[in-house]
């Protein structure tokens, strides 16, 4: 894994952008590579402070892989190369002042299959503050779990089961678990990477609602294959396609007056 | 002779009968193979079958009673003053007549009517065997041609065909298992009569253990002491050892390949570990016994320790090192078994490599690893040849690893090696140590394996 950054330093700064929004990330001439393969061919964009951010594009554009790129999650994947910048709050996120360690406490994750450890409810939720330490005992603790669920709607159903695996909720549960677990370490951002994709129209639209409340104290980046999920949730949309950010721009606006016409063509399902 | 003709005809009538079976198949429904029922190829297997099959079990069924019903004649031939022995005497007969029929020379001038006997056996063989040679022609042709008139085009063949050969595949795992419960019942008989002999309780608890009996009366010997414990001890004490070698380089090996090693790196060096577990136990015997064991004693001597030159620890240890490959490589499998999403969600939360492998891919496959660990655990109890060569014979009972010591498995090898009276107390105890044994290591592998089969369920 190397970078190399050959963006001038100013181009970090980051822009005030409409609104209240501040910029909470910042991507400049994102390329990443896969061995010889090329999955992203520069790409730029800005994510907004408390906003939702929703990815779309056909499959195999390389949203995962660009989302993958904002916690440095492409690290972890061999022969995985990311050129470009990235910056958070300003700051490089593979520069000398971060490692990907403390950046994925900042920046949580979501995956698109629930992938609750083989644990108890609790240690799931208390493993993240476990190892970062932010709990000094265990009343703090309690109270950093009980918030976490409850703000990923989740307290209620499983209040009185905490103690039994995480493994044994239903999947919708199982992915609200997910997302309470990330909640945990207070992250400032949350990438989600087709977080409903194996869930039911139910428990879907229970975590869009959730997704809706997070974004007073979170940033979030989703990835969507659902357009209706896209439109519903998300504030910013971006079209990739084949490798390139196609367009960006207020939901609304991608949704109702695209201006590239591959968007137009992926919108209104021409091709995907 | 006769029989090695009639297996070559055989073949030759289930060749013929395939190629009958499929061609008149194909012409019953003048070529039209989609009107048959099932293809062509079965209805040949289902006339070979039939030109094959039954004459081969009278062929097994011939091979398995020959010998006693020509036996049966010759001797209800005799007169009775030969015959009316007790068991002894005719098994002695037999004996004599087989021998004469063979060619074997025995000292003693041979009884003219025994001679006689041995020809009549020879006689009453070629005539069975020339008579086995026709009716199991007779038989395959018969089934030949019944087989070759049933076929057409509604003839059922694929459906008859699958269930024979569904019977024969019932039949060979029987055998296996049969072959098993045969190998548990001697053990049990024998180790029955042993403890007909000496108390069970005496055996389990006692704690001087030394075998050697008088052979005869007058002789001046011990009378024998059988009290297992120090053997269990030892036993213990050499797995302990190798254990605690064994689990501790072989789960860091296993983490270390499946989860820093490079994928280049790890294609070298599981295999090379292995390799391992190829060498013959014997060569690790050479090593423990020439050069582990004079190691460990020297070291000893140095640090003004008394060692003995056949010593638990090298023993111990170098069975430690045979058993690496074992822990390591089920624990690489199980490791690698567990998903990525796991360690993504990990990852994902800010926790480092160390973090994600101590408590989420460790916790994970603990069940496997355990079951890993309690394979290896049976191995090294079934160990023999290392500590015969490197921990000696003397059944020490200690817990001190710079003594020599003894094993159960050594015990059964020695006491079974070279000529002995097969019951005498002395060779049966070899069978009351088998029981134990395998009793031991029958509960470790279920365990295991059950712990292994609740692991797989969680993530398939
Ligand atoms: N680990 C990897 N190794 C090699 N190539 C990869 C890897 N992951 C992704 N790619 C390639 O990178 C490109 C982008 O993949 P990515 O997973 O980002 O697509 P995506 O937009 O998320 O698709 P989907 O909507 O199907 O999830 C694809 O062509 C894919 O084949
Ligand atoms: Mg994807």
């Amino acid at each position: 894994m190397s970078v190399q950054t050959h963006i001038p330093a100013t181009a970090m700064a980051s822009r005030p952008a409409a609104g209240i929004h501040g910029t909470k990330m910042v991507a400049r001439d994102v390329k990443v590579f896969y061995g010889a393969k090329q999955a992203l061919k520069g790409i730029n964009l800005e994510i907004q402070e408390n906003r939702v951010m929703a990815l779309i594009g056909p499959s195999g554009c390389g949203k995962s892989t660009f989302l993958r790129c904002l916690n440095r999650m492409n690290d972890t994947i061999e022969n995985c190369r990311v050129e470009g910048l990235i910056a958070l709050d300003g700051e490089d996120v593979y520069g000398k002042n971060i490692d990907a360690v403390q950046l994925r406490a900042r920046v949580g994750m979501v995956f698109q299959k629930p992938n609750p450890f083989p644990k108890s409810i609790y240690d799931n939720i208390a493993y993240g503050p476990r190892i970062h330490g932010i709990a000094s005992h265990r009343d703090e603790m309690d109270e950093i779990v009980q918030t976490s669920l409850q703000r990923a709607g989740l307290w209620n159903e499983v209040k009185d089961r905490l103690r039994e695996p995480g493994t044994g909720l239903s999947g919708g549960q199982q992915q609200r678990l997910c997302i309470a677990r990330a909640i945990a370490v207070s992250p400032e951002v949350i990438l989600m990477d087709e977080p409903c994709s194996a869930l039911d129209p139910i428990a879907t639209a229970h975590i869009e609602e959730l997704i809706d409340e997070l974004r007073e104290n979170y940033t979030i980046v989703i990835v969507t294959h659902n357009m209706q999920q896209a439109a519903r949730v998300s504030q910013k949309t971006a079209f990739f396609h084949l490798g390139d950010m196609v367009e960006c721009d207020d939901t609304e606006e991608i949704f109702t007056n695209p201006r590239d016409e591959r968007t137009q063509g992926y919108i209104t399902g021409r091709y995907g | 002779m006769q029989l090695t003709v009639l297996l070559i005809i055989l073949a030759l009538l289930t060749v013929i009968g395939y190629q009958m079976g499929r061609s008149r198949a194909v012409a019953s429904v003048g070529g039209r193979i989609v009107e048959l029922h099932s293809v062509p190829s079965y209805h040949g297997f289902y006339v070979a079958l039939w030109a094959g099959l039954p004459a081969l079990l009278l062929f097994a069924f011939w091979g398995a009673s020959e010998g006693w019903l020509v036996m049966q004649m010759v001797l209800s031939g005799l007169p009775d003053r030969l015959v009316n022995g007790d068991a002894q005497s005719l098994g002695l007969l037999r004996a004599d007549i087989l021998n004469l029929a063979h060619g074997v020379t025995t000292g003693r001038e041979p009884d003219p009517e025994v001679v006689a006997a041995a020809e009549r056996y020879l006689r009453l063989h070629a005539l069975g065997d020339w008579s086995l040679l026709v009716i199991g022609c007779c038989i395959a042709i018969g089934g030949l041609l019944y087989a070759r008139g049933r076929i057409d085009p509604d003839l059922r063949a694929r459906n008859r065909v699958e269930r024979t050969v569904n019977i024969a595949l019932v039949i060979c795992s029987l055998v296996a298992i049969l072959t098993t419960i045969g190998i548990v019942l001697s053990l049990l008989f024998e180790a029955i009569r042993f403890f007909a002999v000496v108390n069970p309780l005496e055996f389990l608890f006692g704690t001087h253990w030394s075998p050697q009996m008088a052979m005869r009366a007058d002789q001046v010997g011990s009378s024998g002491s059988f009290g297992a414990i120090p053997l269990f001890a030892g036993t213990l004490l050499i797995t302990g050892i190798a254990m605690a070698v064994a689990v501790p380089v072989g789960l860091m090996a296993a983490i270390f390949m499946s989860e820093y090693a490079s994928p280049g790196l790890r294609t070298w060096l599981k295999p090379i570990l292995e390799v391992l577990a190829g060498i013959p136990t014997v060569v690790y015997g050479f090593f423990a016994a020439l050069t582990m064991a004079p190691f460990v004693r020297d070291v000893g001597n140095s640090l003004g320790l008394s060692v003995s030159s056949e010593s638990a620890l090298a023993a111990g240890f170098v069975m430690g090192v045979m058993i690496i490959p074992f822990v390591s490589s089920l624990s690489d499998d199980v490791i690698n078994a567990v998903p990525q999403s796991l360690r993504d969600g990990s990852y994902g939360l800010g926790a480092t490599k160390s973090e994600t492998i101590r408590l989420v891919v460790l916790p994970a496959a603990l069940p496997g690893i355990v079951a890993a660990i309690m394979l290896a655990v049976s191995r090294a109890i079934g160990e023999t040849m290392i500590v015969t060569m490197a921990a000696g014979l003397t059944a020490n009972l200690t817990a001190n690893p710079l003594d020599a010591v003894t094993t159960v498995t050594t015990q059964i090898a020695t006491l079974l090696v070279g000529d002995q009276e097969f019951d005498s107390p002395k060779t049966l105890s070899a069978f009351g140590l088998g029981l134990v044994l395998f009793v031991v290591t029958l509960t470790l592998n279920m365990v295991a394996l059950r712990v292994v089969q609740k692991y797989r369920e969680k993530y398939d």
